[in-house]
């Protein structure tokens, strides 16, 4: 895209996509022209697994302050369940 | 320009091509039917993919009385939904300037085969498109006519160079054999309008031949009717200057 602004990550999770659920082994994340959220450039997440075809994917798009409201509420979120003794 | 009491007919369908290195990818063509001959055009998509709004530009080409075609430049990193194969390109930065030559030198080579072709040929690009059109457009000097529509990264920092991008297409400028159409929003980012005025200072020295379209009111994309930024007024005004353009060069 043409910030070129992307970075991707391995991970190991699940996600539901349009054929279910499936083992997520990739975050990929930019700050792009986005396909469909009618900003744009947007914070854009794919959680993939290009090994079972390029449409094993869940995507989300957001805006900037959206985004950060959203890193801030994860950490938070576990910061409480680490707090609670929850993590493993 | 078609009258109402003619004739048009069309054909439209994908084709496999010979790519960069000798190795096929598929693109679609789309051509007006009869013996032309008749010019063509090749597109270059941009980064959301080779997706419908090129098969629709690449459709309008042809009804414009252009045989048209838009090589699948994702075509080695894999298949599925053009927007699934976009994100892994996204993801993965983007795919190589050099293959991208490769295979339009391919689209050119297939085109000059055809014989309802009549052998001039012209690169048409929107964003990525726009910047891999002109990089190629200077490399590569049977190309007759390019249109940039929007290109960003012509101008690139040092910092931003990578073995996928290794030189900015900027400094091939001098090797640009053939007439250029640039069609630029001035609230665009990328390229911002000081890149595009750097962008126009090097066609400059170099004495090209080039006409420099800057839009007010306009951004990126400005053409793509499915996304906020269309501008009705700008896109309109944008394709008659790409008829115009291409009349008088191909």
């Amino acid at each position: 895209m043409c910030t070129m602004i992307a970075k991707k990550i391995p991970v190991a999770g699940s996600g539901k996509g349009s054929g279910g659920w499936f083992s997520v082994n990739q975050a990929n994340v930019s700050y792009d022209h986005p396909f469909h959220i009618p900003h744009e450039h947007a914070l854009n997440l794919d959680f993939v697994n290009e090994s079972l075809g390029l449409d094993a994917r869940v995507a989300v798009e957001l805006s900037a302050d959206d985004a950060r409201q959203l890193v801030q509420t994860i950490l938070a979120v576990l910061e409480e369940a680490e707090a609670g003794g929850h993590l493993e | 320009m078609y009258q109402t009491q003619m004739y048009e007919g069309m054909l439209a369908e994908t084709v496999t091509i010979s790519g960069d290195g000798n190795t096929l990818i598929n693109a679609y063509l789309a051509r007006p039917l009869g013996a032309g001959p008749f010019p063509a055009v090749i597109l270059l998509h941009h980064m959301p993919g080779w997706d419908e709004w090129y098969r629709e530009a690449t459709r309008r080409f042809a009804h414009h009385g252009y045989v048209a075609l838009s090589p699948n430049l994702y075509f080695r990193v894999g298949h599925g939904a053009p927007e699934d194969v976009a994100v892994k390109v996204r993801a993965d930065g983007g795919i190589s300037d050099d293959g991208v030559v490769g295979d339009v030198a391919g689209a050119l080579a297939y085109l000059r085969s055809l014989p309802y072709v009549s052998g001039k040929i012209g690169l048409f690009g929107t964003c990525s498109g726009g910047r891999h059109a002109y990089l190629a457009a200077c490399r590569l000097p049977t190309v007759n006519a390019i249109v940039d529509c929007w290109g960003g990264r012509v101008v690139m920092a040092e910092k931003d160079l990578n073995p996928k991008t290794p030189v900015a297409p900027i400094d091939y400028t001098a090797n640009l054999a053939c007439p250029l159409l640039g069609l630029f929003g001035n609230d665009d980012t990328s390229p911002s309008p000081e890149q595009v005025d750097l962008h126009e200072q090097a066609l400059i020295a170099h004495g090209k031949t080039y006409e420099f379209y800057r839009y007010p009111g306009a951004g990126h994309g400005f053409f793509y009717y499915h996304r906020p930024n269309y501008r009705q007024e700008q896109a309109v005004d944008g394709w008659e200057k790409i008829w115009q353009f291409l009349a008088k060069h191909l």
